[in-house]
């Protein structure tokens, strides 16, 4: 374990080189986890309205039970609808109650005749989700119809950009990153080149010479993963009451310590090989 | 122990360094190389530890012929060829304990082990008391000392000293030939390169004189050749 040491007092002699290093590394690793973060909370919320009722029809407040009763029997006798669930005021008054549970000046305002009934379907094939729609409009019974086959494509469409960007971000990035990692591990084979000399001619192995510097770069890699990773999770984590409020309903938070380790896990993984490569370029490069 | 057999070195600037020369060394023996700056004397050093190749010929130590020997067994044919450099090549930021250890590191001897290596062999080059200073506290012969001390740590079959005495005084000069002589009596291999007549006309050992590449010289001592003479005979 000699070669840790040596990389280790090579660091401490030059600071900056180091800071340098391991600032890039943890810039490239907080964009890699907050855009996990981002693609994960992404996933959870497409997936959460995937699961909901793909049509939503809310009634008039005039409306009589006989009438919601014969445009539900209506919507099942087309064959094409898997569920329909009946919300009656009061059960939309729950809903509310158990929503806002929190705001007791929210829950004062409101009672159960200014909340619709509403019917809840899901179709068997998403094309159908569309004649059901245009059914349930042309009902007088009917105030509006929610189509959540749009928030969900608008969902996936928004994923899939910041799944893009982001992939491209962390492509760019990593690259800056081995870039700048090769030149410093470079600078530091250079200061090194008289020692290097001697090891050589004393009958130092070639990977004996290699090993330091290798080490070097995987450090960096790690400590600027470790870094990335623990300013992306503390954001998280503050930020977590506010998007909690913000999505209400939907089922993002607490974030599970699991996924989080996992992120770590997968980060330190990459932040190996990254360091590897990059040290093993500079190297090649500068070592022959 | 070492042979050259017909070796040449061209250099890329189309300059010979050697021509045709042709070396055996025996085992334990003691030979000096001698020549004024530029006949080729460190040229051989740096194909007997392999940092060049020859143009043509072959350079054979130890069995191995090192034109055919596979770049990773030169760590192994370093560590049983002791160097002292030109330029000593210490490391000026390391201490003499560290720079005589450094071998041993390299090799992967245990700390205890190493620690215990370098004190002896500063004992035998007679430094000890300076293990911990760094090279920049020491006089020009204590160098010298240290660079052998280092070359003798990994206890080689042969010690090659290129100019060991070039920058000394008369007296320090002696001193370390003596050292040189001593660990030769110990049974290690010496070729030690030299320009330095009084060395070479007062110490009764083999030399081998150099000009421009070529071997102009090769005289062994008399009791040294009759030696050789009657092992000859009974063979």
């Amino acid at each position: 374990m000699k070669f840790i040491k040596s990389s280790l007092r090579t660091i401490r002699r030059s600071p900056y080189q180091a800071f340098a290093a391991i600032l890039i590394m943890m810039l490239t690793f907080l964009t890699i986890s907050f855009f996990t973060f981002l693609l994960s909370g992404s996933a959870r919320i497409i997936n959460f309205f995937e699961s909901k009722p793909q049509v939503t029809a809310f009634f008039r407040n005039e409306t009589k039970q006989s009438e919601i009763n014969a445009l539900e029997a209506q919507v099942k006798n087309t064959g094409k609808v898997s569920s329909v669930k009946l919300v009656s005021k009061q059960e939309a008054l729950k809903i509310y109650k158990e929503q806002n549970k929190d705001d007791p000046l929210l829950l004062d305002l409101v009672t159960a005749d200014i909340l619709p009934a509403s019917l809840e379907i899901s179709t068997f094939k998403i094309s159908d989700l569309s004649v059901i729609s245009e059914m349930l409009k042309k009902s007088p019974a009917v105030s509006e119809v929610i189509f959540q086959k749009d928030i969900v494509s608008t969902l996936v469409s928004w994923t899939a950009a910041v799944r893009s960007i982001g992939s491209g971000l962390i492509i760019v990035l990593s690259l800056v990153s081995t870039f700048i990692m090769i030149t410093i591990i470079g600078i530091r084979i250079s200061q090194r080149k008289e020692d290097i000399e001697i090891m050589r001619l004393i009958g130092a192995s070639d990977w004996y010479i290699r090993l330091p510097f290798l080490f070097e770069g995987m450090f960096y890699a790690v400590l600027g993963a470790v870094i990335g990773w623990t300013i992306a999770s503390l954001s998280l984590w503050y930020l977590a009451p506010f998007l909690s409020s913000f999505l209400k309903g939907i089922p993002i938070f607490p974030v599970s310590l699991i996924f989080l380790l996992g992120v770590l896990l997968a980060e330190l993984v990459f932040a190996i090989i990254l360091g590897f490569i990059s040290s093993f370029l500079a190297v090649l490069r500068y070592l022959r | 122990m070492i042979k050259l057999e017909k070796v040449s070195k061209k250099f890329g600037t189309g300059v010979f360094g050697l021509v045709d020369i042709n070396i055996s060394v025996d085992k334990k023996e003691f030979a000096f190389l001698a020549g004024p700056t530029g006949s080729g004397k460190t040229t051989i050093f740096k194909l007997l530890i392999r940092e060049i190749l020859p143009t043509e010929g072959t350079v054979v130590v130890n069995d191995w012929d090192l034109a055919k020997l596979p770049k990773y067994k030169i760590p192994h044919l370093r560590k049983k060829i002791g160097m002292v450099f030109q330029d000593l090549k210490l490391l000026f930021g390391k201490t003499v304990f560290e720079n005589v250890a450094m071998p041993l590191e390299v090799a992967g001897v245990k700390a205890g082990e190493a620690k215990q290596r370098v004190d002896e062999v500063l004992t035998q080059v007679g430094i000890l008391e300076h293990k911990d200073k760094f090279p920049i506290q020491l006089s020009g012969g204590e160098l010298q000392r240290v660079a052998i001390a280092r070359a003798l740590v990994l206890s080689p079959e042969i010690l090659l000293a290129d100019e060991p005495t070039g920058n000394l005084d008369p007296a320090t000069s002696w001193e370390i030939v003596k050292l040189l002589s001593d660990i030769n009596e110990k049974g290690t291999t010496i070729i030690m390169a030299t320009h330095n007549a009084d060395i070479l006309k007062n110490l009764s050992k083999r030399v081998i004189a150099l000009e421009k590449g070529k071997i102009v010289r090769d005289d062994r001592p008399a009791n040294e050749a009759s030696k050789i003479k009657k092992e000859e005979t009974k063979k």
